[in-house]
């Protein structure tokens, strides 16, 4: 049998989103749809608003009182930007995973059995399994399956960064948000997350954020370009890579600035 | 040629500077190691069993300071337990829920205020807040007590466990917070489990600098817990403590009492000494982590 593979689903939809910090507009009119079970990735220079448009899917920006976002950003059909949508629920469907990774002052277990408990009661076989299922869909379980009640603060930076994919993952959220996830790491740890997104992406939608075009161009199925808090370009990963419409991201990817 | 000689003056220079600063560090060390030796060779020798056996004596007979030792752990513990919640509350208050706000910051700038004020302002306050008013409530029956003067000294625990708690939890990086916010864990969470577990040495080090500032405290027990002779565990009744007997004892004209106020003097410095230690332990096996 002949399967054409189906156009992806929409998983979240921008529309006309802007934000505001101290009344200052830092994303102008935003429209764009993220593709479900795909890698979106959205490049662009520093200051561009890539990690704030990123920052508005699990509305972490809530946390500082003058930032503010208008517009609608609808997870499954729902704007998550409306005040009725509780934000336990959107973060247990949105997780995130930041620049630096940030263990808890915990036991590498704790770590990801913290946020767990939070969310769902589980009994102790149940927790044992979520966790070692987390840590496998991280790519860590083999290097920490021995030393699980030890300090997640003695694991090496990648290994930190994978523990922080995998507290994120255990949550089962639809939707991960990677925030520059291996700037701060080296060469092999950066090896060793980005072929982990390829693989998350069968079970998630991954939206990541990056400096590092060559990075884009290895592990994302879509790129959106942004310059200057706007969208100038958004599209399948080869096409913005190699014909780009705009000029202006053309100037960018060929390194002419940015 | 010349630049030779241009180096030459710098050298010349450079070891004036280093001798000069030398001299000042050697001047300041001078006295602590003078104050120290001296308080180690006059207490010493009135160091022994008695001192924490039997109580505070009449002049002219033996004996030793446990009335004062004990009055100085139950107040100094009662106004751990008074002041460390109240500082936590306050510090945490400050470091993760007001910490840019005008309100936070009109606080912290009080607190700082209390951090320094005078101690002995702190014992009039509590003279005139709580014993002039529990004295006339209770017909004269109280007046000073224990219970005044671990206020007093609880007054002077909050500030510093403001401070340190504040300090501590700002040090915590915002990440951290993000990345419990991210995972849909609420902000008095994240603060009680994660952000204060993160700065748990820091914090346990405020409290201990509190006592440590406390256990020489005259001033503010002067007129609150005032002194007692005999052994009292009554809150309500005024109570002996080291540093008051040894300012009585010292200007006393007896020397059996001096050498009493030696000893307490030695035990108070020998404790701060082990509380500041102990600190700077718990801080370095933390960063070793």
């Amino acid at each position: 049998m002949n399967v054409l593979p189906a156009a992806p689903q929409t998983k979240i939809q921008v529309r006309d989103l802007e934000f505001y910090y101290n009344e200052q507009r830092s994303l102008k009119k935003i429209n764009m749809d993220i593709p479900e079970k795909h890698v979106t990735a959205i490049i662009g220079p520093s200051g561009c608003g890539k990690s704030t448009l990123l920052r508005v899917f699990n509305r972490i920006y809530a946390m500082y009182p003058k930032q503010e976002a208008r517009g609608q950003v609808l997870l499954n059909g729902e704007n998550i930007l409306d005040s009725h949508y509780s934000m336990n629920r959107l973060r247990s469907n949105v997780g995130m995973v930041f620049q630096k990774p940030v263990p808890f002052p915990m036991s590498i277990y704790d770590n990801i059995a913290y946020a767990v408990r939070h969310h769902e009661k589980l009994s102790r076989r149940e927790m044992d399994e979520r966790v070692e299922q987390a840590l496998r869909g991280g790519a860590l379980w083999d290097e920490v399956k021995d030393k699980l009640k030890q300090s997640a603060q003695s694991l090496s930076g990648g290994q930190q960064q994978r523990l922080c994919i995998a507290r994120t993952i255990a949550l089962r959220p639809q939707v991960l948000l990677l925030d520059e996830p291996t700037s701060a790491l080296d060469p092999i740890s950066t090896g060793r997350i980005e072929q982990l997104i390829t693989e998350l992406k069968e079970q998630f939608t991954v939206i990541i954020v990056t400096h590092n075009m060559q990075q884009a161009a290895r592990c994302s199925d879509y790129t959106a370009f942004m310059f200057m808090g706007e969208l100038i370009e958004h599209g399948d990963t080869d096409t913005i890579f190699t014909k780009p419409s705009k000029t202006q991201t053309e100037d960018y990817i060929t390194g002419r600035f940015g | 040629m010349s630049n030779e000689s241009l180096y030459r003056k710098r050298a010349f220079k450079n070891r004036i500077a280093m001798v000069l600063s030398c001299a000042a560090t050697l001047f300041g060390l001078l006295w602590l190691v003078w104050i120290l030796l001296t308080t180690i060779i006059k207490g010493a020798s009135a160091l022994n069993l008695a001192l924490f056996t039997e109580m505070t004596p009449p002049p002219g007979s033996a004996g030793g300071l446990a009335n004062a030792f004990y009055g100085s752990a139950l107040m100094s513990l009662i106004a751990l337990l008074i002041g460390t919640p109240i500082g936590l509350a306050a510090g945490v208050w400050l470091a993760e829920f007001a910490r840019h706000s005008k309100l936070g910051n009109t606080v912290r700038f009080i607190n700082d205020i209390l951090l320094s004020a005078p101690s002995i302002v702190l014992g009039l306050f509590v003279y005139t807040g709580v014993i002039l008013p529990m004295s006339a409530l209770s017909n004269h029956q109280i007046g000073f007590s224990a219970f005044a003067g671990s206020l007093a000294l609880a007054l002077l625990v909050i500030p510093v466990v403001v401070r340190t708690t504040d300090e501590m939890l700002q040090l915590q990086p915002s990440t951290m917070r993000e990345a419990a916010l991210a995972l849909g864990v609420p902000q008095w969470k994240l603060t009680l489990q994660i952000v204060l577990r993160a700065a748990k040495a820091g914090v346990v080090t405020g409290v201990i600098l509190a006592l440590a500032r406390i256990t020489g405290e005259t001033a503010p027990l002067l007129f609150t817990a005032f002194g007692n002779q005999f052994w009292s565990s009554n809150l309500l009744k005024p109570i002996a403590s080291v540093p008051v007997v040894v300012f009585q004892y010292a200007m006393s004209p007896y020397d059996d009492w001096h050498s009493l106020a030696w000893a307490g003097a030695l035990v108070l410095t020998l404790f701060v000494l082990m509380l500041s230690l102990l600190s700077r332990l718990i801080l370095l096996r933390n960063r070793s982590h």
